[in-house]
């Protein structure tokens, strides 16, 4: 059979073949998880580890919304102040009273949150494709709109929520855990099962890789090309407002700064997991692993006297160059 | 002694043999064609020849010194230049501006661009055109962009033209003007290596042809010594005496689709045509005459005005999703822009169009697709050593035979096919035909879109023929030959075309 073995022979580079480039995030994470066990030796406890994966929750689960518009060929770089908008907006509605009861209330606050997320969603989705606008444009302007619109709810300063019977009904879902495991984490590993099922399961998913793989291609096989990316950035709204929900009970409060450089993160966490940033290939749990890697990087940071922790930025912005000329040599072989 | 003189010339990939002992050689003043099916390695050894690869053994010889490249502008220091099959030109700047890409005139530290204008007006001209310098390169047609990427290719020195099927996109009488340019070329001493497809244009231009199949050479001969024939026998390893499927003529049945006065604003006007149920209908013209304009309008790939009745209802399509539900797909020209996701695997390729057909409980059922990908593997024999490899792997030809697969998933009624063979070699274009036939003998209407006459008068029932935007005549019967479809093609009379 020496014509079998030429013919695969000829095809060295098969899908099999890119398995390299989805795995890559995880040794990289593999390696840090060690690097850390030397570093100190608190660093593999359990309660540790548990914490900073919990830390890594807001920008986990915005990632996975990134990694939607992303391998759509989109780009959103609002996210941070969307989820400052949208935070702020819940915490308004739970001190206004509308609804008596705290129970109650914090279900309608959740509701809406989830509502006003979509909204902002949509509406960068269609600002880029009906207002056929530069999706970096596009999102720098609703990033700004978003923004101004926390500091102004804000005049300045904080927004906290006043009501104490809700506060402590609210705090569990960041602070609590289930059979052992913190709320935050499982809800980091439901969105992504979620996120990866729809991606790579459904004709949905399949349709966001074929827009970002090739515009042309999808429109000629009867691809709604504005609808699928639209829905990404409804998706990625949804992702910020599932955040939102972290976010809120851990601090009770938001200013004008909160989730300040997020989209950077969260643009990290999807770029080190796998996804190319041109489009057409999505890493769901790589994106999972870029985001604890973040995280980890800042926690050994912290942990180890080798750098000093202000230096965090400027690690996290190498890490993303590092991991694009990792991504890019993976991809030339 | 020749000009050029290449000795055992081979490459391997891996444990692959792309090409195995290659002679060749050019003198001045000649033109040595090289011809060979996709995948006969004609590419490779111009790479090799071009610097842009090293061989793996074997020899080069200029004027019977032995050299070694280190890449392509090693190569062109020698005088060796390329003419790439595709356009490669930057689409915003003018064209002097892109033939003096990367070797601008300077006065002192400003760019001389009244030189370059003048420099590549002169290049231009010298190539019998007259394009203005000035114009950027996008609003230019194909094949005045080729021109373009000769002239600059020509403005180095050089002794030895290297052109890489560089009629593949081209209209007959455009071919006709670079052949007139590769002529005077020849007639100043340099010595032109040709590659190409088409043999009756290779049996006109070449004074020796050299065959490639597999990876080595099976033939070299005087150009006279060859009918276009023996060059396909040859290139093929075995008898291709009938390209072409026999038909029985459509007899007279339901109309299926009826245009009328279909406007495409800035490419077609006022086009009216029918369309019978089993019937092959053919759009001949030349590049730009707007016929794939017309069809794109015509499915809602592009604004259109005017009335369009698919079994007897008038129907609007607003985007391409309403046409392939009606049962009317779209094969592009563009098969790998627009046709196929050449990143992804086979699978992803061949259902992407009717997912839905593939849709389990919530999922895609993978099993389902796999079954699928079998069967269209077997129905239109695309030749494939794994099935999990991308479809920017496969050749050509199957590449085309992976987007009918592909588009036949929807089950249509209405098929057009935008240029079906384009740059696929002789032996898939036969099964092409033979897949075209047999869709139009189940009953399935087929408008073919193509400016290879040949392949029109060899398999259509009847040809339309369009000019400057508009449907300009119609040739049937008797009357479809060659020269009937230049002359309403082209405007020209009779005895010009003659």
């Amino acid at each position: 059979m020496a014509n079998v073995a030429t013919e695969t022979a000829k095809a060295p580079k098969t899908s099999k073949d890119w398995d390299m480039a989805a795995i890559a995030p995880f040794i990289a994470l593999a390696l840090l998880l060690a690097l850390g066990y030397f570093a100190n030796p608190n660093f593999m406890t359990s309660a540790n580890l548990l914490n900073v994966v919990t830390r890594s929750s807001f920008i986990a689960v915005i990632a996975l919304g990134a990694t939607y518009v992303i391998t759509s060929g989109g780009l959103d770089l609002s996210v941070g102040a969307m989820l400052a908008f949208v935070a702020s907006l819940m915490i308004l509605f739970l001190n206004s009273g509308t609804v008596a009861d705290p129970a109650l209330a914090l279900v309608a606050g959740m509701a809406l949150a989830i509502a006003i997320g979509a909204a902002c969603g949509l509406a960068n989705g269609l600002i880029t494709t009906i207002g056929r606008i530069e999706p970096f444009i596009a999102t720098l302007g609703t990033m700004g709109i978003y923004r101004g619109l926390t500091t102004w709810l804000s005049q300045g300063g904080a927004i906290t929520v006043r009501d104490r019977d809700i506060l402590a009904l609210y705090r569990p879902v960041y602070s609590g855990s289930f059979v052992g495991v913190p709320v935050p984490i499982i809800v980091i590993f439901v969105t992504a099962a979620i996120a990866a099922f729809v991606l790579y399961r459904t004709r949905y998913g399949r349709h966001v890789t074929a827009v970002g793989s090739n515009e042309d291609v999808a429109r000629y096989s009867g691809i709604s090309i504005n609808r699928v990316r639209t829905v990404t950035y409804v998706i990625q709204g949804l992702c910020v407002a599932v955040a939102v929900l972290l976010y809120v009970p851990r601090l009770g409060s938001t200013s004008a700064t909160t989730g300040s450089f997020w989209e950077l993160q969260a643009i990290t966490a999807v770029v080190v997991g796998g996804t190319a940033l041109r489009g057409g290939v999505g890493r769901i749990w790589g994106t999972i692993c870029g985001a604890f890697i973040l995280e980890i990087v800042g926690n050994i940071m912290l942990l180890s006297n080798f750098v000093s922790e202000y230096l965090i930025g400027a690690i996290q912005g190498a890490i993303i160059i590092i991991a694009m000329l990792v991504q890019r040599s993976l991809m030339r072989r | 002694m020749p000009l050029f003189e290449a000795t055992g010339l081979s490459k391997t990939f891996g444990i692959v043999e792309v090409l195995k002992d290659i002679n060749i050689n050019v003198r001045a003043g000649e033109v040595h064609a090289i011809i060979g099916e996709n995948g006969a390695g004609k590419s490779t050894l111009m790479k090799i020849i071009a610097g842009n690869q090293p061989p793996t053994r074997g020899e080069m010889r200029i004027d019977g010194e032995t050299v070694t490249f280190s890449g392509p502008v090693d190569a062109e220091h020698r005088g060796i230049v390329l003419v790439h099959q595709e356009i490669l030109l930057a689409p915003d700047l003018t064209v002097a501006q892109n033939i003096y890409l990367g070797r601008e005139l300077h006065k002192g530290v400003f760019i001389d661009d009244r030189a370059m204008n003048e420099g590549a007006a002169k290049a231009v001209r010298g190539l019998g055109s007259d394009i203005d310098p000035n114009t950027i390169v996008s609003r230019l047609s194909i094949a005045q962009r080729q021109l373009v990427q000769i002239a600059r290719v020509l403005l180095v020195p050089h002794r030895i033209v290297i052109f890489d099927e560089p009629t593949a996109s081209l209209t007959p009488h455009e071919t006709d003007a670079l052949l007139k340019v590769i002529r005077q070329i020849r007639a100043k001493g340099v010595g032109v290596l040709y590659i190409s497809h088409r043999l009756p244009e290779v049996k006109e231009i070449a004074d020796r042809v050299t065959v490639l199949r597999d990876g080595r050479l099976v033939a070299s001969h005087d150009v006279s010594e060859l009918q276009s024939a023996d060059m396909a026998r040859l290139m093929v390893g075995r008898d291709v005496a009938k390209l072409y499927p026999d038909r029985h003529a459509a007899e007279a049945r339901e109309t299926v689709l009826e245009v009328e006065h279909l406007n495409v604003p800035g490419y077609a006007q006022d086009a009216s045509f029918q369309l019978k149920k089993g019937e092959i209908l053919g759009f001949a013209g030349l590049v730009g005459a707007g016929r794939t304009e017309l069809m794109e309008g015509m499915v809602g790939l592009r604004t259109s005005r005017g009335v369009v009745r698919h079994l007897g209802k008038p129907v609007n399509f607003k985007d391409v999703h309403a046409s392939l539900k009606a049962g009317i797909v779209y094969l592009s020209e563009d098969r790998k822009g627009k046709g196929l996701l050449l990143t992804k695997d086979l699978i992803v390729n061949l259902t992407l169009a009717s997912l839905g057909k593939f849709i389990g409980a919530l999922q895609i059922d993978r099993k389902r697709e796999s079954a699928a990908l079998d069967k269209a593997i077997r129905d239109f024999d695309i030749r494939t050593g794994r099935k999990d490899i991308l479809a920017g792997q496969l050749s050509g030809g199957n590449q085309q035979k992976l987007l009918l697969a592909k588009m036949m998933l929807l089950d249509p009624s209405i098929v057009i096919i935008d240029e079906p063979t384009r740059g696929i070699d002789i032996g898939n274009k036969e099964q092409i035909y033979k897949f075209i036939a047999k869709l139009a003998e189940e009953g399935r209407s087929i408008i073919v879109v193509s400016s290879e006459m040949p392949e029109l008068i060899g398999i259509c029932d009847r040809i339309l023929v369009m000019r400057s935007g508009r449907i300009v005549g119609e040739v049937t019967g008797d009357h479809m030959n060659e020269n009937e479809i230049v002359v309403l093609a082209t405007g020209a009379t009779k005895e010009e075309a003659a």
